[in-house]
């Protein structure tokens, strides 16, 4: 199945997987520049996989969590790219991506690890993850034990678990994990964006003195 | 390869859509040339009515939830299929940075999937664009606008909707109808206010109180001629109810929305007719939500009448935010022969009127 897949919870990330093969993958790591980019990352990774628009038969959004702002151009992108080629639009959280690399590489090894990336006011979003011991894996190496949450940027999260401070999300990997979830029935997230954060508004407390 | 050439481009009547996420509507309009086929609005109005006023991060949220399913309703209202269009038009500002980028994203990406041209044109120059979708014909240019929302409140010369706009003046602190929405606040009316001052305005005396008119006296004139200013007129209304409640007498709100309300009409068409004497111009076209107030719409007759003004207000579902007048600009522009913008242009909130289209 050939899909396009759209990361926009760090810098902006596009490609296009067929099946287990990445046929293409750009990125802006520049993490202002989402609404900018977002067109021209997707017309060059579907010209560099040597598809059409028609050839799509499903888009994948990575969910974040990421600031706000940024990851609503991807979400928005990717619905609208599913309306518009009429195919299904799959949801995949943006830190399970980062958590596919690292628990068959450097990680491979640990019970446990935990992936963090920045949620700004000094904040971080973490999720933490739970190594599968071979035997037992049967379409991850990984599942997610715990979040995503938030935490104070400054205050110690699981001192003894390894952590990854990730500054890039791989939209590939996100397609990847999509082909993973439908070969094994795995359930993924709804479309919904994993903003973690309410929109700080004040409450109106009625009108202030003039006079 | 996807292209999004406009080589093919049908140049005669073309079938757009058109998507405004500027503020807190979501729109999504479709036209055949300069007909309406689909005009479908979803608001965030009633989240933002807690609050007291448009919250950007309310209405971003929003726009997202409501994009996909406000572009597939507007295609099954038109009853057309999304292959059928000859473009996508949006409007990248001026506007709520973070609100206008969800239409942008959608945008582009609609257009890729479709493998159709992209037009990012103005809000601003959109609301004058409504006016081509009117029944009753179209109005001549030059024309003046003057286009009052929540959100702006602008003075425009246009004297070609596709290539030549000029701004006038517009506010320099609160747009018309935030003073409206701070104004109910004052006199413990809901969120919007224009509605409930207007319905309370109903049993008032317009001449009850005296309140300023902005940026009117000689000195302001000089360097603010169409320039407006509402700061100051909610500060003197708030001022009259706290020295009435502090002396323990009734706030009679009536007559203070009444008099707010012709203080506020008064400066907006004051300053619109002014611009139609000095430039020559007999044409005034009125845009933006707060032209649903019916003393605004009937006091702009009276004076269009008096002065031999040809007087123009699309209906009210044009007038407010909406993606249709997007998707007729854009419509306008395919037919004066304009090209499409590429892929590259971002959400730009100052968006000055001279960029009709990007
Ligand atoms: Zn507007």
């Amino acid at each position: 199945m050939i899909r396009l897949c759209i990361d926009t919870s760090i810098g902006t990330s596009v490609a296009v997987t067929d099946g287990w093969v990445v046929r293409s993958e750009l990125n802006e790591f520049d993490s202002m520049r989402h609404a900018e980019v977002i067109g021209e990352l997707i017309r060059d990774a579907l010209a560099q996989a040597g598809v059409t628009n028609s050839d799509i038969e499903a888009v994948v959004a990575g969910v974040g969590p990421g600031p706000f702002t940024g990851l609503r151009v991807g979400l928005a992108a990717a619905s609208a790219f599913a309306v518009g080629a009429g195919v299904p639009l799959i949801s995949v959280a943006s830190h399970d991506a980062v958590a596919v690399e690292l628990a068959e590489d450097v990680f491979a090894d640990e019970v446990e690890f935990i992936v963090t990336t920045d949620a700004r006011r000094r904040e971080i979003a973490w999720s933490r993850y739970t190594v599968l011991d071979p035997s037992a894996r049967e379409a991850l190496s990984f599942t997610r034990a715990e979040g995503p949450a938030l935490a104070k940027a400054d205050e110690p999260l699981f001192a003894h678990i390894p952590r990854m401070d990730a500054d890039h999300v791989s939209a590939a990997r996100l397609g990847l994990l999509a082909q993973a979830a439908h070969e094994n029935d795995l359930d993924l997230p709804p479309f919904e964006p994993l903003y973690l954060r309410s929109p700080d508004v004040t409450m109106s407390t009625g009108p202030k003195r003039v006079s | 390869m996807v292209v999004l050439t406009s080589a093919h481009m049908n140049r005669e009547n073309p079938l757009v859509l058109g998507i405004e996420s500027s503020c807190d509507e979501t729109g999504v309009g479709i036209v055949r040339g300069r007909e309406l086929l689909a005009n479908v609005i979803a608001s965030s109005m009633d989240e933002h009515a807690r609050y007291g006023g448009v919250v950007p991060e309310v209405a971003a949220r929003a726009h997202l939830e409501a994009m996909a399913p406000a572009i597939r309703e507007a295609v099954e209202r038109a009853g057309i299929q999304l292959s059928d269009l000859d473009a996508v038009a949006v409007a990248n500002g001026p506007g709520l940075a973070g609100a206008l980028m969800v239409g942008v994203g959608a945008a582009k990406a609609l257009a890729l999937s479709l493998d159709k041209p992209l037009f990012a044109v103005n809000h601003l120059v959109g609301h004058v664009g409504a006016d081509v979708l009117s029944v009753d014909g179209s109005l001549e240019y030059p024309t003046v606008a003057l286009l009052v929302s929540g959100g702006h409140t602008s003075l425009l010369h246009v004297r070609s909707l596709t290539s030549d706009v000029e701004m006038l003046g517009e506010t320099i602190d609160d747009a018309a109808g935030e003073a409206f929405d701070k104004v109910a606040r004052l006199l413990g009316l809901p969120y919007p206010g224009g509605p409930h001052i207007d319905r309370v305005a109903v049993d008032g005396d317009p001449k009850a109180f005296r309140f300023p008119r902005g940026l009117t006296l000689p000195k302001d004139m000089e360097k603010h001629r169409y320039d407006f200013s509402f700061s100051g007129l909610k500060t003197a209304v708030a001022r009259t109810v706290e020295k009435l409640t502090d002396a323990g007498e009734p706030v009679p709100a009536a007559d203070i929305a009444a008099s707010f309300r012709e203080a506020v009409i008064d400066v907006l068409l004051t300053k619109a007719f002014a611009a139609c004497v000095d430039l020559g111009v007999p044409r005034l076209l009125l845009g933006g939500g707060v032209t649903a107030n019916a003393r605004l719409r009937a006091e702009a007759q009276r004076r269009a009448d008096q002065a031999g003004v040809e007087l123009r207000i699309p209906p009210f579902e044009l007038c407010t935010d909406n993606g249709a007048m997007i998707a007729a600009l854009a419509s306008e522009l395919i037919m004066a022969g304009e090209q499409p913008s590429g892929l590259e242009f971002g959400a730009d909130s100052t968006l000055p009127v001279t960029h009709i289209h990007s």
